[in-house]
């Protein structure tokens, strides 16, 4: 595989940040009670990844190695402020919506683990990919999250969606079946958890199928043992 | 004559999962006419609901986790988790509702954690605990007693609330909760604690038709019937004394500390082990042996937790009836209680302070 296929099987499966690495849980679990806001997360996390990354990696080479960390901190922190006036000014319900957890992906480890694993090593466009097809896989998770609990929740897909994408959107709103009264657990903080691991359950037990499906198995040396002794 | 040589012990008492938990769900028959006398037959069909789909369930994720299904259906836990369930879900509550409660509890609580023996939670209260949280508003209406309720309500009545959400007259499940002076009718625990954030007192709470004196309506001789049934379980040795004495007895000094420092205020021990779920909670929910303290002592910290946290909840807390949350959070303490608890074998000294000369035990 080239560098590419192996970053885009990484990010998306393998070391996948939302079910194998669990980074990043605060969001995970936090902001998911709904489509909508998962899809806002997701956007947020996909532009400050591929922005530090990039970042880090250019300047990778004048990054004294004892600070690097506080350096890191404080160019996410950069990306983070410009996607949330980005918010503020353009997706304002979606901004409310989210609250403090916008701003707490300055703090989100899988945006820092990306750029000390790997975008401070690389070159500027492997580290792009990376920061992309990273932050591509915890977004699936977070929307796949986020359909789950949103449906079990309150029976719908899409509630709100005209809060981030605009007034044609509301248009978007499924209604799979109608509800008097929402499933609380699963809109509260428990239901995540016990979503997620469900999810991760699921994923552990499809690993080997989709693993062997993707990287073909490698042949197991033959080892020719020279008798060594008489029997 | 066959002799057959074998290490003690050799009286072996003939008790397994299967005849216990079969003598538990006998128990709970007195429990289960009271409710029927008092607020019709609903619970019998939230009863049966949840018992086949406690069987369902469990058949299900077994067969999912490859175990043999018919041996272990055999051994009467999920039967058990269904009829306790059952019994704790209000009368009227829709069908899904059970359906929702006993798959949680059974297949959650019970089977991801491995199974009966390794589940660290008593199933039926996580599936109640969750159904509380759930779903606040139709998990604390508790219908009205049948004598003090406005409608006549006949089985048909009961069956089609249950899985229409409407009677067969068109009445909704809210609108039985009318009773005959016109007035929405909480359970008595809920009407104290609304009454008590009203400013009334205890006093003038009292006075209303659901209570009668200073006991509820019905709900005595719920909790009564429920005492008699795990007094017969004591009585068969299938449970210990020590936590259903420890419960009620929390709760009652508890109780009475509060009635004496306030009786405008505090309700008396006399109501707090007489309504709500305290008898059946203290003999048939704390007992349960897998999520139980182990040791005597143990069991009757565990039981003290338990009437410590209802009394508690129920006088300072958000929810009127607090017995699967205290369960809950008592299950949890159990690995530590049981670490503190251990009983030291025959012949052996309990270790001491390692300082010399006390040798007064």
């Amino acid at each position: 595989m080239n560098t590419y296929a192996e970053l885009t099987w990484q990010g998306l499966w393998k070391n996948n940040p939302g079910l194998v690495q669990l980074l990043g849980l605060c969001p995970l679990l936090a902001v998911t009670s709904t489509l909508t806001n998962a899809l806002g997360m997701s956007l947020a996390t996909i532009i400050v990844m591929v922005g530090s990354n990039a970042t880090v990696s250019l300047i990778r080479r004048f990054i004294p190695k004892e600070i690097r960390i506080p350096i890191f901190v404080m160019i996410i922190a950069g990306y983070v402020t410009c996607v949330q006036l980005l918010f503020n000014a353009y997706a304002f319900g979606v901004y409310q919506s989210l609250g403090i957890f916008l701003p707490l992906i300055v703090t989100n480890c899988i945006i820092i683990g990306r750029a000390e694993a790997y975008a401070s090593k690389n070159a500027l466009l492997p580290s792009i990919y990376d920061g992309f097809i990273m932050a591509i896989g915890f977004s699936a998770v977070l929307v796949l999250l986020g359909a789950v609990r949103e449906l079990l929740g309150q029976g719908t897909l899409f509630d709100g969606a005209q809060l981030l994408l605009g007034e044609w959107a509301s248009s978007l709103r499924i209604e799979i079946f109608a509800i008097d009264q929402s499933f609380l657990f699963i809109m509260l903080p428990p239901g995540a958890f016990v979503a997620l691991g469900f999810i991760l359950a699921i994923k552990n037990s499809l690993n080997n199928k989709v693993e062997a499906m993707i990287v073909p198995p490698v042949e197991e040396k033959k080892i020719e043992r020279a008798r060594v002794s008489k029997v | 004559m066959f002799l057959s040589v074998s290490p003690s012990p050799h009286n072996l008492a003939q008790v397994d999962v299967s005849r216990v938990m079969r003598a538990v769900a006998l128990a709970t028959i007195p429990g289960i006419v009271a409710l029927v006398f008092f607020f019709g037959i609903g619970s019998l069909i939230q009863i049966a609901l949840c018992i086949s789909v406690a069987l369902v369930s469990e058949a299900l994720i077994l067969k999912i986790r490859q175990r043999p299904i018919s041996h272990v259906l055999k051994d009467n836990s999920a039967l058990l988790t269904g009829l306790l369930l059952g019994i704790s879900i209000p009368p009227l509550a829709p069908w899904w509702i059970s359906v929702i409660g006993v798959g949680f509890a059974i297949i959650v609580a019970k089977q991801l954690y491995g199974g009966l023996g390794f589940n660290l939670f008593n199933p039926a209260m996580v599936g109640y605990v969750l159904l509380l949280i759930s779903f606040p508003v139709t998990m604390t209406n508790w219908q009205v007693p049948l004598e003090l309720s406005q409608y006549q309500l006949g089985a048909g009545d009961i069956f089609s609330a249950i899985f229409t959400g409407f009677t067969t007259t068109g009445l909704s499940v809210n609108e039985l909760r009318i009773s005959v002076d016109g007035i929405t009718m909480a359970t008595p625990l809920d009407t104290l604690r609304t009454d008590l954030s009203l400013g009334l007192t205890t006093y003038e709470s009292f006075t209303k038709p659901i209570y009668n004196g200073f006991v509820s309506v019905g709900w005595v001789w719920v909790n009564l019937a429920f005492l008699f049934g795990g007094l017969w379980l004591v009585a068969q040795r299938i449970i210990r004394w020590h936590i259903p004495v420890a419960v009620m007895a929390t709760l009652a000094v508890c109780a009475t500390l509060g009635f004496l420092v306030d009786p405008d205020t505090h309700a008396s021990a006399f109501f707090h082990l007489l309504s709500g779920a305290t008898m059946f909670g203290a003999f048939f929910i704390a007992t349960d042996p897998v999520t139980a303290a182990t040791s005597n002592k143990g069991k009757l910290i565990f039981g003290a937790i338990i009437g410590l946290l209802v009394y508690v909840i129920r006088q300072y807390g958000g929810y009127p009836d607090a017995l699967a949350f205290a369960v809950i959070l008592a299950n949890m303490t159990v690995p530590v209680i049981d670490m503190y608890s251990k009983p030291s074998s025959y012949g052996h000294q309990k270790k001491r302070h390692p300082k010399q000369g006390s040798s007064n035990d």
